[in-house]
C-alpha cells in the first residue's frame, strides 16, 4: 500500500503581495484603469488642496473679535468665541458645572466602550449608561430638587440639547421597538393588530408633522391648565417615531432566525419570554446591528428638525448666530463646525456598531 | 393491523385517564388526527409506549412520521384524539405543555443548537432556567453528558466551529441535561455526512442501552435491528405495520411494508 504525501503549501506569486502588487491589481490593472486613476487623483488634489489651505493653513484659530481674521482663510475665532453658546445654548452661566458634570458622566459610560478593557467592565458601564446616568442627568440638568436651582428646558440648547434628544430617543426607542416587533409577530390577533396600526401610523407620517402636532396641536386637545413641557413633547414624538422604524428593523431580524431555533427552545420547555430573551432576541438583534446603527444615526441627525418648533439644538444655535452683523460671512465656518460635530458622533456610533458585530461573531452562518 | 391493539380503543375518555394513571405506559396516543389545512396528515393514530421501550418509526417521506413525534411534545398541535405523556394530558393548557416538555427531550434533523452560545452554555440553558438547577450543579451534569457523548473537550467552543456529527452529539447531550424520561429523535442522522453518521448512532445505541424510553424516526435500519423493541411503519398518515424488528424485517405482513423495505434495503 502506498502512503500518500500531502503536497506542501507554495508561497503566493509576487504580484499578489505588497504595496506594488496591490497598486497594480487595484489601480493600474490596464492602461484605461491607470488613466482613470490619474484623472481621479487630479480632481481629488485640486479640490482638497484649496480646502486644506483655507481651513487649516491660512485660517486664524485664535484672536479677539472679527478683526483678527484674514480674508482668504477660515475664521475659527468665530466658533471659538461662540463655543459656549453652541454647546450649552442659553443655560445660565453660573450653573454650567451641571451640564459639564453630565458630559463627564456621559463620557464615563461611552468612552470605555471604545477602549480595550475587560468586557465585564464595559458591560456594567453600558448598563449604568442606560439606567443610572439618564436619571442623574435629568436631575442635574433640570434642577428643582436636591437644592439645585430649577432650569427651564427652554434654556437648554446647543450640543447639550442635541445629545439629550438623541440619547433619550435612542435608549427609549430600542426597547419599545423590540416590544412592537414581537407584538407584530404575536399569535394573538388583538396585540398584533394594535402593533401593526401603531407602526404603520408612525411610519407613514413625516417627523416634521409629528413635531408640529406635538407642539401646536396637542395643547388644543388638552384640558385648559394642563401643559406639557415643549421638550418633553418633542422627545415623546421623536421616540415613538423612531420606535416604529426600530420595530421594523428588529422584525427583519426575527424573521431571519430559522424556525428550528424557536422549536429547539420550545422543546427544552422554555416559556415565551425566556425563549425570546435568551434565544431569539440575542441572535435577531445581532443580525440587525447594521440596521439598528442606521436607524440610530438617522435619529441623531433628525434631532435637528426640532429647530422648527423653536428648540435650539446645535444646528439651531449656530444658525441663530450667523445673522449677527458683527461677524461677516462666517456661514461656512459655522456649518462646517456643525457638520464636524455631527460627523464625530455619527462616526463613533458607526465604529461602535462594527465593534459589536465583531465581538458577537461566533463563526456561525444561518 | 396492529399487533397489540390497545385495550383503550373502545373505552370512554374517563376510563382512559384512569387506566393511564395505573399502567406502565409512559406515552398513550389515542385516536390522534391532524390536518394541515385540508390535508389529513395523521389519521387515527394509536400507540402505547412502555417505560424504557425503544421504538423506531420509519416510512416514506410525507408519511407523517415526523409530524407524529412532533405532536408528542406539542411542537405540532393535534386536532382530534388524546395524547398522554407521563400521565399528563397534552392540550392547549400551557402549563401541561411545559410540564411535558420538561420530561421529553428532542433531537432534531438539523441539530438546532443555539449558535450564539458556547457548547456548554447550550447544555446549561434549560437546566438553569427551566429546572432552576444551581449553576455549579448544572455544569457538572452538563460535563457528565458531554463526556458521555465523547465531546467534553469542545465545551467552550461555539456550535459553528464543530462538525455536523459533533453538533448532533452536543444536541443529544443538551437534551439529556434536562434528565428527561423520554427522548424523541427526528431523523437525527439525515443531515449528516456519511462518515459522521456512525459517531451519532454509537451514542444513540449507548443511550438505548441505559434504559431510556426512545422514539426515533430514522431510516437507519441497522440501528432499528440492533436496538428497537418495536418498529413502526407509517404511510399516508397511518400506522401500517407494527412489529418487533426480527419479524418486521424478515416477514412483514403488509405489501406496502415489503415494497418500502425493498426500496431502502436493496441498493
Amino acid at each position: 500500500m502506498a502512503a500518500h504525501q500531502p503536497a506542501p503549501d507554495q508561497p503566493a506569486p509576487v504580484s499578489e503581495r505588497g504595496v506594488i502588487g496591490w497598486l497594480r491589481e487595484n489601480l493600474f490593472s490596464s492602461w484605461f484603469n491607470g488613466l482613470i486613476t490619474l484623472v481621479t487623483l487630479y480632481f481629488i488634489a485640486s479640490l482638497l488642496i484649496p480646502l486644506i489651505d483655507w481651513a487649516l493653513i491660512k485660517a486664524v484659530f485664535s484672536g479677539e473679535g472679527p478683526e483678527s481674521c484674514t480674508p482668504g482663510g477660515a475664521c475659527w475665532v468665530f466658533v471659538q468665541e461662540r463655543l459656549g453658546f453652541f454647546i450649552y445654548g442659553t443655560y445660565p452661566d453660573p450653573l454650567l458645572w451641571r451640564p459639564n458634570l453630565v458630559f463627564l458622566l456621559f463620557a464615563i459610560a461611552v468612552v470605555p466602550q471604545f477602549l480595550p478593557i475587560s468586557g465585564g467592565l464595559r458591560k456594567w458601564l453600558a448598563i449604568y449608561g442606560v439606567t443610572l446616568f439618564p436619571v442623574a442627568a435629568y436631575f442635574l440638568l433640570a434642577g428643582g430638587s436636591f437644592g439645585l436651582e430649577s432650569v427651564p428646558t427652554t434654556r437648554w440648547g446647543g450640543l447639550l440639547l442635541t445629545l439629550v434628544l438623541a440619547y433619550v430617543g435612542i435608549i427609549a426607542a430600542l426597547p419599545i421597538g423590540v416590544v412592537l416587533a414581537l407584538g407584530r409577530r404575536s399569535e394573538m390577533p388583538i396585540i398584533r393588530g394594535i402593533c401593526v396600526i401603531f407602526i404603520e401610523f408612525w411610519r407613514a407620517v413625516p417627523l416634521i408633522t409629528i413635531l408640529f402636532m406635538a407642539s401646536v396641536m396637542l395643547p388644543l386637545f388638552l384640558p385648559p391648565g394642563v401643559t406639557f413641557d415643549k421638550l418633553m413633547r418633542a422627545l415623546v414624538g421623536i421616540t415613538l417615531f423612531q420606535a416604529a422604524y426600530m420595530a421594523e428593523v428588529v422584525r427583519g431580524g426575527l424573521q431571519a432566525i430559522p424556525k428550528g431555533q424557536y422549536e429547539a427552545a420550545e422543546a427544552l420547555g422554555l416559556g415565551y419570554w425566556r425563549r425570546m430573551r435568551l434565544i431569539i432576541l440575542p441572535q435577531a438583534l445581532k443580525i440587525v446591528i447594521p440596521g439598528i446603527a442606521n436607524t440610530v444615526i438617522s435619529l441623531f441627525k433628525d434631532t435637528t428638525l426640532v429647530l422648527i418648533i423653536g428648540l435650539f439644538d446645535l444646528l439651531g444655535a449656530v444658525k441663530s448666530t450667523l445673522s449677527d452683523p458683527a461677524w461677516d460671512n462666517v456661514m461656512a465656518e459655522g456649518y462646517l463646525f456643525v457638520a464636524f460635530c455631527f460627523w464625530v458622533f455619527c462616526f463613533g456610533m458607526s465604529r461602535y456598531s462594527h465593534r459589536l458585530e465583531k465581538q458577537l461573531e461566533t463563526g456561525h452562518r444561518n | 393491523m396492529q399487533d397489540n391493539p390497545s385495550p383503550l380503543d373502545a373505552t370512554p375518555a374517563d376510563a382512559a385517564v384512569e387506566s393511564v394513571a395505573g399502567s406502565e405506559d409512559i406515552i398513550v396516543v389515542r385516536d390522534v388526527n391532524k390536518w394541515f389545512g385540508e390535508f389529513h396528515v395523521l389519521k387515527s393514530l394509536n400507540l402505547n409506549v412502555k417505560k424504557g421501550e425503544r421504538i423506531v418509526i420509519c416510512g416514506p417521506s410525507g408519511s407523517g412520521k415526523s409530524t407524529f413525534i412532533r405532536c408528542i411534545n406539542h411542537l405540532e398541535a393535534h386536532q382530534r384524539g388524546e395524547i398522554f405523556v407521563d400521565g399528563v394530558e397534552l392540550n392547549e393548557d400551557v402549563k401541561n405543555i411545559e410540564a411535558i416538555r420538561r420530561e421529553v427531550g428532542m433531537v432534531f434533523q438539523h441539530f438546532n443548537l443555539f449558535p450564539h452560545l458556547s457548547v456548554l452554555e447550550n447544555c446549561l440553558l434549560a437546566p438553569i432556567w427551566v429546572r432552576k438547577t444551581p449553576r455549579q450543579e448544572a455544569i457538572e451534569t452538563a460535563m457528565h453528558y458531554l463526556e458521555r457523548v465523547r465531546i467534553p473537550e469542545q465545551a467552550d467552543k461555539y456550535p459553528g466551529q464543530l462538525s455536523g456529527g459533533q453538533q448532533q452529539r452536543v444536541a443529544i447531550a443538551r437534551a439529556l441535561c434536562m434528565q428527561p424520561k423520554i427522548m424523541l429523535f427526528d431523523e437525527p442522522t439525515s443531515a449528516l455526512d456519511p462518515e459522521m453518521i456512525k459517531e451519532v448512532l454509537d451514542v444513540m445505541v449507548e443511550l438505548a442501552g441505559s434504559g431510556m424510553t426512545m422514539l426515533c424516526v430514522t431510516h437507519e435500519m441497522g440501528f432499528a435491528k440492533t436496538v428497537a423493541d418495536r418498529v413502526i411503519f407509517m404511510d399516508g398518515g397511518e400506522i401500517v405495520e407494527e412489529a418487533p424488528p426480527g419479524r418486521f424485517f424478515s416477514q412483514p405482513e403488509q405489501l406496502r411494508t415489503q415494497e418500502f423495505l425493498q426500496q431502502i434495503l436493496d441498493h
